[in-house]
């Protein structure tokens, strides 16, 4: 069967809001949506940053003279929720996916439009929801991993405020996630093959799997802890009989395909900017794709490394170990994927560029640590300790927040028409890395010798270190600012950038920019090399 | 802002396109029943877990009685082919039969979730008494909230299949295909709690 769009009966264009007005309403045009996530993202990225910087001017001295203890731990908790939730999963996934997708596959939008609407404005409610919990009883203390028994003995009212604005959030991501898959394999262009796709909307097809197959088990384990939490049951009670290891496998269960989740979309993106500012086609396009799907599936069987030291029996240990270590290989050859791209191509210095060998620095690092927690005798000796908050924002902050950063330099042009001013990305780019590395490679340290995450004071002997690190974030929060005003003045009156300002060949820029509504003025072209860059110089030879 | 026709998906904003594509509504429909029994599988999961590691304490009652189970399994699989019925009666424009097959669906969803309150309020054990019973309402009730939903979706696409103005024609089978498949779901994911829970 198939539907055909009456014009007639389509949207009545005068009553859609016009200019930015259109970015508060309940669009269902793809690229308004991508911009309501990553603007609403951003906001959030403010708000969780805040409370970053909280707890790096806490952590400068070793008792706890900035804030009370409990109040250090809503804040710790409220930071991890808002920049996993709010802001990585919505912009890495939602913003990119949104505005880039439909360009990709060559279609005028996504395959389920109101769906898409929807799944964005689930997000600014459970925000601010999440954020007004600190006004009741405080917001919730127990991280934002949530594990029983700490988050049923804590005020009640922050912990169940939590758990609804993390189900939200998680069908959000769910029907994002439908939206993407239906999109990439069902609406792509006639004569479009799979192996013609872009990196990124492979990238975005094993995301949106993990996301399919693991989000729904995060709901239906806070639906049990809720009943903990408000109906006295004993799930993952041990008083009452129940289990709190059980509640570990299940929350793993989703959560470190989580960090896939959060990744693998970075990996997509930069597959799309190294090659256009190398001129160089993307090395290895083919074992891009495998490793994507090899990480989703091997994603899906390691998450009991979280928990070496929740009495895990030993074959478990051995199998979660092996498993791991395994993902280390689709993963390192996309590394070396990256950097043969790079190699003898025609690199241009800018912002995105930077960006993107900020985050190839910064990610091998991540998954050099990550390869070692991975070994069960050492993961027991820097369990729970700074060595996994340093290893974690290695991938987080140095992974992927920095190819947001880079994506946004990147095609900042294609959605404004405005160039960003070189300059000042630069100094942006110049004071995240040293900051970024700053404030998290002495963590390693700190891990290593026993310093444990999560506690308001510390031994006095780490004090030095942290105050580094408290230095690096400070640097980090000053970062910021070039980016804004960057973005503000080249909204205004930034240099008009034409259509391609890189001379890129994926379908994205084969339209005016900014697009017009329906993406094309006319059929979308078919784009059967979108990394044919050598081609093309050959040509002009 | 936007017409709120839900028969058509697929919208675009420049009128000059007037454009044609597959229907891939089911692609998406299945995605979420994917993601939905990944839910259910989180629970199983949870529940077989228990049942091997946590002793429950003396004196707690896990024995269930069969007979309303086994009933309610035989309504929910006949309910299935009376449902598969009123598709095929619908295909061949019979709409008053397909509405009666409907309504028959409908009620055998009824007659299942009072069975199933019947169950609930004769069993020896309540929500909080031990690990067993907590898991025990958690599934059944997390399925029957299912079976609610789609008994009142079932209910409301009747209504739309009646004979003058109804939106469910031969031509739009869109919505009866979809709730069809739902309620195959739900049924199958009975037929796995029923075996998992009541006969293991």
């Amino acid at each position: 069967m198939t539907i055909s769009i009456d014009p007639q009966k389509t949207n009545n264009e005068s009553l859609q809001p016009k200019g930015w007005l259109r970015y508060f309403s309940f669009s269902l045009d793809h690229k308004v949506i991508g911009i309501q996530y990553l603007v609403c993202g951003f906001l959030f990225y403010l708000i969780g940053g805040t409370l970053a910087s909280a707890i790096r001017i806490e952590l400068a001295s070793p008792m706890s003279d900035f804030m009370p203890r409990d109040v250090y731990n809503q804040v710790l908790t409220l930071h991890g929720t808002i920049m996993i939730f709010l802001w990585i999963v919505p912009v890495v996934n939602g913003a990119f996916g949104n505005y880039l997708i439909p360009f990709y596959v060559g279609a005028r939008d996504m395959a389920f439009p109101r769906l898409n609407a929807v799944a964005f404005w689930l997000i600014p409610p459970s925000g601010l929801m999440l954020v007004a919990s600190y006004f009741v009883e405080g917001a919730a203390q127990a991280g934002w991993t949530a594990y029983p028994p700490l988050s049923i003995t804590t005020p009640q009212s922050g912990q169940i405020i939590w758990i609804l604005s993390v189900l939200l959030l998680g069908g959000s991501s769910i029907f994002g996630g439908i939206n993407f898959i239906a999109t990439i394999i069902k609406l792509r262009r006639p004569g479009l093959k799979l192996m013609q796709l872009p990196m990124y909307c492979w990238a975005m097809l094993g995301t949106s799997l993990l996301v399919v197959l693991s989000t729904p088990v995060l709901a239906g384990t806070l639906i049990l802890l809720s009943f903990d939490i408000i109906a006295n049951t004993g799930f993952f009670n041990p008083v009452l009989g129940g289990n709190v290891v059980v509640y570990q496998h299940l929350f793993w269960f989703y959560s470190h395909p989580a960090v896939y989740i959060m990744v693998l979309p970075a990996f997509g993106l930069v597959s799309e900017i190294l090659p256009v500012h190398a001129r160089k086609p993307l090395f290895g396009y083919t074992t891009m794709v495998f490793s994507i799907m090899g990480i989703v599936v091997l994603g899906l069987v390691v998450w009991a490394h979280h928990m070496f030291t929740s009495g895990t029996p030993p074959w478990m240990r051995l199998f979660f170990t092996i498993a791991t270590a395994f993902i280390a290989v689709p993963t390192g050859i996309k590394f070396f994927n990256w950097v043969a791209t790079l190699w003898g191509g025609k690199i241009s210095i800018n912002s995105a560029m930077l960006f993107s060998c900020g985050f190839i620095i910064n990610f091998v690092f991540g998954g050099i640590t990550g390869v070692a927690l991975a070994q069960v005798p050492f993961d027991i000796h820097v369990h729970d300790t700074y060595f996994v908050v340093a290893h974690f924002h290695y991938i987080v902050y140095g992974g992927t927040v920095f190819i947001i950063f880079s994506s946004i330099y990147h095609w900042f042009p294609k959605v404004t028409g405005k160039m960003l001013n070189e300059k000042l990305g630069i100094l942006h780019f110049i004071i995240t890395f040293i900051g970024f590395n700053l404030c998290f490679a002495p963590q390693h340290w700190l891990g290593l010798n026993g310093m444990p995450r999560r506690v308001a004071e510390y031994d006095p002997q780490f004090q030095f270190v942290n105050q580094i690190s408290s230095i690096g974030a400070l640097l980090m929060a000053i970062s910021t600012i070039p980016f804004l005003v960057n973005v503000f003045l080249s909204v205004r009156n930034g240099k008009d950038s034409g259509d391609n300002p890189w001379n890129a060949l994926t379908p994205e820029w084969l339209t005016s920019s900014p697009p017009p509504v329906e993406n094309w003025e006319g059929e979308a072209p078919l784009v059967e090399e979108p990394y044919g860059y050598g081609k093309e110089f050959s040509e002009q030879k | 802002m936007t017409t709120l026709d839900s028969s058509k998906e697929t919208q675009t904003n420049n009128s000059e396109v007037n454009e044609t594509h597959e229907d891939f509504r089911m692609f998406g429909l299945i995605t979420f029943l994917i993601a939905d029994g990944m839910t259910f599988a989180g629970f199983f999961a949870a529940y077989l877990t228990y049942k091997a590691v946590n002793p429950l304490p003396d004196g707690a009652i896990y024995e269930l009685e069969l007979p309303i189970p086994t009933l309610n399994t035989i309504l929910l699989l006949v309910s299935s082919a009376t449902f598969h019925k009123a598709g095929k009666a619908l295909l061949k424009d019979k709409n008053s039969d397909s509405q009666k097959w409907l309504f028959f669906t409908a009620s055998l969803g009824i007659i299942f979730l009072i069975c199933q309150l019947f169950e609930y309020f004769h069993l020896p054990f309540g929500l909080t008494d031990n690990l067993f019973a907590s898991t025990f309402y958690a599934l059944t009730g997390f399925h029957g909230l299912h079976v609610t939903l789609g008994t009142l979706m079932i209910l409301i696409i009747a209504w739309q299949s009646r004979i003058n103005g109804g939106r469910i024609t031969s031509q739009n089978m869109f919505p009866l295909e979809a709730v069809e498949l739902y309620w195959h779901f739900v049924d199958g994911i009975w037929v796995i709690l029923f075996i998992i829970l009541y006969l293991l």
